[in-house]
């Protein structure tokens, strides 16, 4: 990878920690809740989201200058939109049972308001590779989060970690049983306040 | 600023752009889709009638058409029990209650079992599977879901196969010859009882659910299956 300016570099990284998405701005919750019961569906949503919010901030990026104000909020939904209809189709023609799983959820994309957020506060004045560079990094930023509450939720939840038993058969033989909570969405709310905790412990933010 | 005309055509334009895109995209895939769902309902017939994977790894799309190929005979039945020259995939279940598909399976040339899709209203959502029948016609072979937004750990548990496994070798018909359905049981079966199975902990209602929906198909199903069990005696 080329040496990136400092601008750049920041668009990319500072939506990993200092900036992210979801335990900092706490958007996207309804989607991190949804998909994060297996490690599976939370990659491939991960993957979903990556490619549509870089995809979208560059396209709308080029876009920038020739997009009339007035309008400029539905041709951001209409690029949007029709990205995430792509992949929720390429899922179903390829991906099929993880489609099924993640159901809704993709179509749900539109409306998360990581991508609209991006598009009109970073694309709209930023050059294609620095908005491409954001959208990766908020993408990941949010993927992050995702695989860490996903990671807890079927370690806890299910006693496997991408499907494959972890929980040795000593522990159930001494009454250890899977925690139900966790499958259910109150758990991922638990394990999403935890993270948002521990990140403001080791980023050092503090509200005003 | 840009002028009204402009507003009016560049979003025309994108409009345009992005439509031929998604359909240019959406008519590329549809095949492998189509395909896809196909497969689906293949796969759960399969499973249900007792086929398995032969290794850890999952069939291959090709093995489930080939397997289903060469061993199940796709028909339809009318109210009667009687055979039409109706093909199963053109039957919509949702709204054709006369007509009723069954999956046989023919493997070596004698009939090892029958499937017959399932479906019906758990918590959340509605369930979509298959339910097999040995050829006796009056014990379960097997059961599979493959649609359903149940919650997952508590009434998903459906598709997992522990609970599917108790359903082999249960009775849905009495001594007399009633149809009295598999009773789903919250807490324990009593492992004696041929006609019940355990149920889910948690999930009462989705447990309910399917002890309801499957003794309705079950009786759409019965005229035929009454032909079934009189050829056996």
């Amino acid at each position: 990878m080329a040496v990136l300016d400092k601008r750049s570099k920041e668009a990319l990284t500072d939506p990993l920690m200092k900036n992210n998405p979801i335990s900092l701005q706490v958007l996207g919750i309804c989607s991190a809740l949804a998909v994060t019961v297996q490690l599976d569906t939370a990659v491939v949503m991960t993957l979903a989201v990556v490619s549509v919010l870089s995809v979208s901030n560059t396209v709308i990026s080029i876009l920038r200058t020739m997009i009339p104000g007035k309008v400029r909020i539905i041709i951001q939904l209409s690029v949007i939109a029709s990205l995430v209809i792509l992949t929720d189709q390429i899922l179903q023609a390829y991906m099929y049972d993880i489609s099924k799983q993640l159901s809704v959820f993709v179509a749900l994309i539109i409306t998360n308001c990581i991508v609209m957020g991006r598009a009109e506060a970073f694309a709209m004045q930023n050059t294609p590779g620095k908005s491409f560079l954001d959208g990766l990094g908020n993408g990941l930023g949010y993927g992050g989060i995702l695989i860490s509450v996903a990671f807890f939720r079927e370690i806890l939840g299910s006693g496997t970690v991408y499907g494959i038993p972890v929980m040795p058969d000593s522990f159930y033989d001494a009454g250890y049983q899977n925690m139900g909570l966790m499958l259910l969405a109150p758990g991922a709310f638990i394990i999403l306040g935890l993270i948002v905790w521990v990140q403001r412990i080791v980023s050092g933010i503090e509200e005003e | 600023m840009h002028s009204n005309s402009y507003t009016i055509i560049f979003t025309s334009l994108v409009t345009i752009i992005l439509g031929s895109f998604l359909s240019i995209a959406a008519g590329t895939l549809e095949e492998a889709q189509d395909l896809n769902v196909e497969n689906d309902s293949k796969k759960n017939i399969l499973l249900s009638l007792g086929y398995k994977p032969g290794s850890d790894k999952p069939w291959t799309s090709d093995e489930i058409a080939r397997i289903f190929e060469e061993n199940i005979d796709a028909y339809v039945l009318d109210e009667n029990g009687d055979r039409t020259n109706n093909d199963p995939r053109s039957i919509n279940p949702e709204i054709d209650y006369e007509n009723l598909p069954i999956y046989v399976d023919k493997k070596d040339g004698n009939v090892n079992g029958y499937a017959i899709p399932i479906s019906g209203k758990g918590l959340w959502s509605t369930l979509y599977g298959y339910f097999a029948i040995e050829p006796d016609g009056i014990t379960a072979k097997g059961i599979t879901f493959y649609a359903h937004k149940e919650t997952p750990g508590l009434g998903g548990e459906v598709d997992k196969p522990w609970f599917q496994k108790n359903f082999i070798g249960k009775r849905f018909i009495d001594e007399k010859g009633n149809l009295i359905g598999i009773k789903v049981i919250k807490g324990k079966a009593d492992p004696d009882s041929p006609y019940e199975v355990d149920g889910i902990s948690g999930a009462t209602i989705t447990s309910k659910g399917l002890e309801s929906f499957l003794i309705d198909d079950l009786r759409k199903y019965e005229p035929f299956f009454l032909k079934v069990r009189d050829r056996d005696l």
